[in-house]
């Protein structure tokens, strides 16, 4: 099973995304705990999107969603937009040992996908970012 | 996300419904900003009804903390579910919030 949606990159359209995830999410069986952490670091991700990749401006994002038949319990999520080159993932990981006075807010999203996902590559091809993460369960 | 608030002398406790993912936080922030004022000694965050968080509401709840610790009151966050922990115990945050 490979799906796609693609949306403009607004805030308006994250209720659209995450619907699209969590549907599939729901389709391939996965449980409901694994589908909400999924689902948050791709909220991450497309916030990512929506912030920096056209300098505030709105632009094509591409969500797909693939499921093998042969590997069940397993999801692997593409995010893709043709934005300026970004990659997510050299963000510097926050301490997350700090008292809250001390603690930054920065970072804090990657650092989540980075712990939530099995796998997650960075890609700049043809002009695109394109974010490819795995997640068993 | 609906936010339900119940205000008790010096006590006022917020009561989320819903997630709390990007879109969501600014809500919640304006609420706590316009309700953690002087006089508020205990502030409560009643996650009961709350199922989703986004690093955009650990931001929003940490800036409550700071308000809070300002005002020299406290902060419990309470009936928080256990997948919502987990993103609690993640990012460290299981250790700078008092939990009920």
């Amino acid at each position: 099973m490979n799906k796609e949606i693609n949306v403009r990159s607004t805030m308006d359209n994250l209720d659209t995304v995450l619907g699209f995830i969590e549907g599939n999410l729901e389709m391939a069986e996965c449980p409901m705990k694994i589908a909400m952490k999924i689902a948050v670091c791709v909220e991450e991700l497309y916030v990512n999107v929506v912030n920096y990749a056209y300098d505030g401006q709105e632009g094509a994002c591409r969500i797909e969603f693939r499921f093998e038949e042969n590997t069940p319990n397993k999801a692997v999520i593409t995010i893709v937009d043709q934005g300026k080159p970004f990659n997510p993932l050299e963000k510097e990981d926050p301490n997350t040992t700090l008292d809250a006075e001390e603690r930054d807010i920065g970072g804090l999203g990657i650092f989540m996908v980075k712990n939530i996902m099995d796998t997650i590559i960075y890609e700049r091809k043809e002009e695109k970012n394109i974010i490819i993460m795995e997640k068993s369960w | 996300m609906e936010i339900k608030k119940i205000q008790n002398d010096s006590e006022l406790t917020i009561a989320i419904n819903g997630r709390l993912d990007t879109n969501a936080a600014p809500k919640l922030i304006a609420e706590m900003d316009e309700c953690l004022v002087e006089g508020v000694k205990a502030f409560v965050l009643d996650m009961a009804d709350c199922d989703y968080v986004a690093s955009s509401g650990l931001r929003a709840i940490l800036g409550a903390q700071k308000k809070m610790n300002s005002l020299q009151g406290t902060m419990v966050v309470k009936n928080v579910v256990s997948d919502v922990m987990e993103v609690f115990e993640m990012t460290g945050f299981a250790d700078i919030l008092n939990f009920e």
